[in-house]
């Protein structure tokens, strides 16, 4: 790697270490600066500048789209921590308004209503870093092929269901501990059938891990899901309704991270799942039709 | 324990927990008897006698007599990677990475600066047995800091083992 003198941003070195100093910590989304506040008083690493959580998208249905500047930008003015926001997937232009905002992170969301059912956004073309779902590894290393310096796996957003993200979280760990007990001449095969580039999946196999931080998302709703999150393999979590579809969010927000840094310890999870009040209602994954499944975006 | 590094992270999530979980007294108690401690990035926000910039109620274990800022170049999109004279560490220059990186705005007179950026902005300070970086040498094939470290930790060491 040619590294020269003059100070140069925009790196993938400084894309994807900024998702590793998030490791072992929560984003929480937030709809207000207010949220925003309590999420950072919670010990929140990073919050998800948006207008609507998941559960109301869901609920509310209609076309989802990047947030209005004037709320992001309260929100960036409110907190110190990194602010991400969310640009659809595939548009391109909602993500150079992101990184014109100064956003710190843009998801490319399957949340929000794709703008392109074929191509992703190329996000190499940005300064900015983005953070991309994935179902399974394949799809990660697509991402990552395209740009993405973070991965989250997909759950079934604004559900409060964890299933979702626990299968998908074991999928990409399963498929990368399978591509590790390959040998050299089957990752061709391998590449051919995760629809994905050799280099990365050699990459992969090498090192048994991505090559990018991988969170996880999706129906995290209480303490011990995001504790299972990270005893499954995630190096952090995002909660998206959880916290603030709740009926105590600055409680469950300290909880929730409480209980993400002590994953290994049901002690602490215990505790801090003392008295947090109702949890949001909830909806099971198998009762919404498919048509209204976020995580079959993307592919 | 004979040395203690503190890594890259959210300066306002560690004190958090540090406090909430018990931390933060032991590491301060520790410091004080002269625990080698190295900090990068929100690590040296956190051996910062003062923070600035800090989020409501911030503290740090504290120990080396500088006013770090928090967060000093902006967003995301200032972050950035360049090659640093350190005159301490001879040729050739560090290739560090700054990443919403803090930086120190006050330098006390206990301690020293060990690199600063081309407009004087001072990245790299120590103070006895204490070493804080702006920057993130673990994300680098970079191990002179390290090593710098581990120097402190064996003077120390020796230090302590004498009967």
């Amino acid at each position: 790697m040619s590294e020269n003198s003059t100070p140069r941003v925009g790196s993938d070195r400084v894309k994807r270490g900024l998702a590793e100093m998030l490791k072992g910590g929560v984003i929480m989304d937030v709809v207000t600066p207010e949220q925003a506040r309590i999420a950072e008083d919670a010990g929140a690493v990073a919050v998800m500048a948006l207008e609507r959580v998941p559960a109301d998208i869901r609920s509310q249905g209609g076309v989802a789209r990047m947030s209005d500047p004037d709320l992001i930008e309260a929100i960036i003015a409110e907190v110190s921590i990194p602010v991400m926001a969310k640009a659809r997937i595939g548009h391109f232009v909602e993500a150079q308004v992101l990184q014109a905002l100064n956003v710190d992170y843009i998801d490319e969301s399957e949340v929000l209503s794709p703008a392109d059912y074929v191509n992703h956004i190329d996000k190499w073309d940005f300064t900015v870093p983005f953070v991309c779902g994935a179902t399974n590894l394949g799809e990660a290393l697509r991402r990552i092929n395209e740009g993405a310096a973070m991965i989250r796996s997909k759950g079934e957003a604004g559900t409060g269901d964890v299933s979702e993200a626990t299968k998908h979280i074991r999928t990409i760990n399963a498929e990368i501990a399978r591509l590790t007990s390959l040998s050299k001449d089957e990752l061709y095969v391998a590449a051919k059938e995760l629809q994905a580039p050799y280099d990365l999946v050699v990459e992969v196999a090498e090192t048994g891990k991505l090559p990018v931080v991988l969170f996880t998302a999706g129906g995290v709703a209480t303490p011990a899901d995001a504790a299972m999150m990270i005893q499954l393999g995630a190096d952090g979590v995002f909660v998206g309704s959880g916290i603030f579809k709740s009926g105590n969010p600055a409680a469950r927000a300290a909880a929730v991270v409480k209980a993400t840094t002590f994953y290994d310890d049901p002690a602490v999870i215990a505790e801090v799942s003392r008295g947090l009040g109702e949890a949001m209602v909830g909806i099971n994954v198998a009762d919404v039709p498919a048509p209204h499944r976020l995580a079959e975006r993307g592919w | 324990m004979s040395g203690l590094v503190i890594p890259g992270g959210e300066s306002s999530v560690m004190d958090k927990l540090a406090r909430t979980f018990g931390v933060a007294d032991v590491v301060r108690r520790r410091i004080a008897e002269g625990l080698p401690v190295y900090g990068t990035c929100a690590g040296m926000i956190m051996l910062a006698d003062t923070v600035l910039d800090g989020i409501r109620g911030q503290q740090s274990f504290g120990g080396l007599d500088v006013a770090v800022r928090r967060n000093a170049f902006g967003a995301q999109t200032e972050s950035f990677e360049a090659d640093l004279e350190v005159p301490e560490l001879g040729d050739p220059p560090v290739h560090a990475v700054f990443i919403r990186a803090p930086v120190v705005a006050e330098l006390g007179p206990r301690a020293r600066a060990l690199a600063a950026l081309p407009d004087g902005t001072v990245v790299a300070v120590e103070q006895g047995a204490l070493l804080g970086t702006s920057f993130h040498p673990e994300m680098t094939d970079e191990l002179r800091f390290h090593r710098y470290f581990l120097d402190k930790v064996a003077v120390s060491s020796a230090g302590s083992s004498r009967p």
